[in-house]
């Protein structure tokens, strides 16, 4: 499924008439002098993957663990699926996988499922079945200890789903995947939202993000700068043309949709036309005599568009645009 | 509750580290209360030998079995405690652990619960290794089997319990507290070994000191299991076995200071930020 698919996705969930599996207001959390998080106010409806993007440091990892119950809010409120963050009649419903995945060296994958088994009441079934989801069935008798780091997040994984949560909490789940394994994990993702879950995933990579979310949450600096669906971050596309001559060229688009939607870039225009008139464009240019050696629709990237929020760093990594 | 210990038991029978101590704690029984009285007896004929043969008889199994338990045991229990408690900071499994949703008391609870059941086999398992070795001495002797009272052996396995129970619950109060293994271990042991015998040794010239040494884990231990049976170290006993205080009272003591251990790691437990 592309981007686009999962923004159909959003569509058909309205989260407007769905009750929110979680809803934060005012979220905050202060150390000392140091503000992590500042007034985050987030909600996830049902069957919806809502992607928590930022840079290191942002507070994506602090709001998550507050969502857990594992950090007490310095202000604010959070209700995880009508009860108190961290209480057991919230937890009983919720799979999280927090930062790196922490489990006993010595237990086997198996075994250290079954510990966690034990502490949340889960019958022993789901464990072979998580394991199966994961890809992990063949070497859950070895030691975790012996794990690769990829295993070791499937392992993490696996763990998140082992209660059949309704709500998922995914700190960075293609942490050390190779990219089969991220495209495993992307999936399994999308699957689990089309299932009707609500998926809370931060993530460092604005490609995946992009391919699996159906609303993204911007923080940086504590804070959440902007909540959208992808296509709206990236706003309307613009229209490239490449042409010669290119200043009749600028003239005949000015005198479709008027001089201030048209700029020259290089040898190029940038013309913000809408989708529908594209066409009349490529009549008009043909029309006047112009060779028209380039016509194409181009969005801004999403990566264009986090720095322009967050006015941070990012390069460009095996998977996708990295940011911080 | 009873699902966090079944977890806490199952993480404890499976780390090798539960088997390492246990062994360690059972050769050291046999070698420090058996096969070293038993040598000492056999290349002396002094009345001290004639002791260290009589302490390793079927008789003085209980003085014999909890002998150990207010130092080198009780150092080992602490090690077992703030592995238990501190490995879960460094191997990042409390936030896996407290994410699956029983509540953080109920994941201590249970932690303490599953200690407290591997100190039972490793009582058990003392008095098992003692009297084995004491039937094994009385036999190459050709000394009486005089077994003790099995009401003596069940109060002995008790209080032994007891002591091991107050420096495991130390070791898990260190290890909540300094969210780790090496520093709670660490610090365990220099205050097992170092501090108490400091206090103990300047409790003479300092009256303070002596109202303070009346209070400390080791001494009560060590008072704990003299009135068990266990030989003071003036009587060529164990190390820090000794009669300062009476029994009644070092039992009081002991129970006190788990409790106040239990109530430490509770509240760290609770209160604190799982970062």
């Amino acid at each position: 499924m592309t981007a686009t698919a999962a923004l159909d996705r959003a569509a058909n969930t309205s989260p407007a008439t769905t009750e929110p599996v979680l809803v934060a207001r005012g979220l905050t959390k202060r150390y000392g002098d140091v503000l992590a998080v500042d007034a985050v106010d987030l909600e996830v409806h049902p069957g919806e993957v809502y992607g928590f993007l930022g840079p290191n440091g942002a507070g994506k990892t602090t709001t998550m663990r507050m969502l857990l119950g594992l950090i007490r809010p310095t202000a604010g409120t959070a209700t995880v699926l009508g009860h108190r963050p961290g209480s057991p009649q919230a937890l009983a419903e919720v799979g999280a996988l927090v930062e790196s995945p922490g489990f006993y060296p010595y237990l086997s994958g198996r075994d250290n499922l079954r510990v966690l088994a034990r502490y949340s009441g889960t019958p022993s079934y789901r464990i072979g079945a998580v394991l199966e989801l994961v890809d992990l069935a063949g070497r859950a008798g070895d030691r975790f200890s012996t794990y690769s780091l990829g295993m070791k997040q499937r392992l993490g994984v696996a763990a998140a789903l082992l209660k059949d949560p309704r709500l998922l909490i995914l700190d960075e789940p293609t942490n050390g995947l190779d990219p089969a394994g991220m495209a495993e994990m992307r999936e399994l993702v999308r699957r689990l939202g089309e299932e009707g879950r609500a998926v809370l995933l931060s993530s460092h990579l604005l490609g995946e993000v992009q391919q699996v979310c159906d609303r993204i949450g911007i923080i940086a600096g504590g804070r959440i700068v902007t909540e959208s669906t992808v296509s709206e971050l990236r706003g309307q596309a613009d229209l490239v043309v490449v042409a010669e001559p290119l200043s009749q060229a600028h003239q005949v688009i000015a005198g479709l949709v008027g001089d201030g939607a048209v700029a020259q870039q290089g040898d190029a225009l940038r013309c913000q036309v809408p989708a529908q008139q594209v066409a009349e464009v490529n009549r008009a240019l043909v029309s006047a005599g112009i060779d028209v050696t380039e016509l194409r629709r181009e969005e801004k990237s999403l990566e264009e568009v986090f720095l322009s929020l967050t006015g941070s760093g990012a390069t460009i990594g095996e998977g996708g645009s990295h940011v911080g | 509750m009873l699902a966090s210990v079944g977890a806490e038991w199952m993480k404890l029978r499976k780390r090798p580290s539960t088997w390492v101590l246990g062994g360690v704690w059972l050769a050291m029984l046999v070698f420090f209360a058996y096969v070293l009285p038993y040598l000492t007896a056999d290349s002396d004929t002094g009345p001290e030998a004639a002791g260290a043969l009589a302490s390793t008889l079927p008789a003085e199994l209980v003085g014999n079995a909890v002998a150990g338990y207010a130092l080198f045991g009780g150092a080992l229990a602490l090690i077992l405690g703030a592995l238990s408690a501190g490995s879960e900071y460094g191997w990042g499994t409390v936030k896996t652990a407290l994410t699956q949703g029983p509540g953080r008391l109920n994941v201590l609870g249970g932690m303490l619960a599953a200690l407290g059941l591997t100190l039972v086999g490793m009582v058990v398992l003392t008095f098992a290794v003692s009297a084995g070795a004491s039937a094994i001495v009385a036999s190459i002797e050709s000394a009486p089997y005089d077994w003790p009272p099995v009401a003596d052996i069940v109060t002995g396995m008790a209080g032994g319990w007891l002591v091991l129970a107050m420096f495991a619950l130390g070791g898990v109060a260190l290890g909540t507290a300094t969210r780790g293994t090496s520093m709670a271990i660490g610090l365990g042991l220099v205050w097992v070994f170092v501090v108490e015998g400091l206090i103990r040794a300047s409790a003479s010239a300092l009256e303070f000191l002596d109202t303070v040494q009346r209070a400390l884990p080791g001494v009560n231990g060590g008072s704990l299991t003299a009135a068990l049976g266990a030989r003071t170290v003036e009587e060529g006993g164990a190390p820090g076995v000794s009669t300062l205080i009476s029994g009644w009272q070092a039992t009081l003591v002991v129970a006190v200071l788990a409790g106040g251990f239990a109530l430490v790691a509770g509240w760290l437990q609770r209160a604190r930020d799982v970062v």
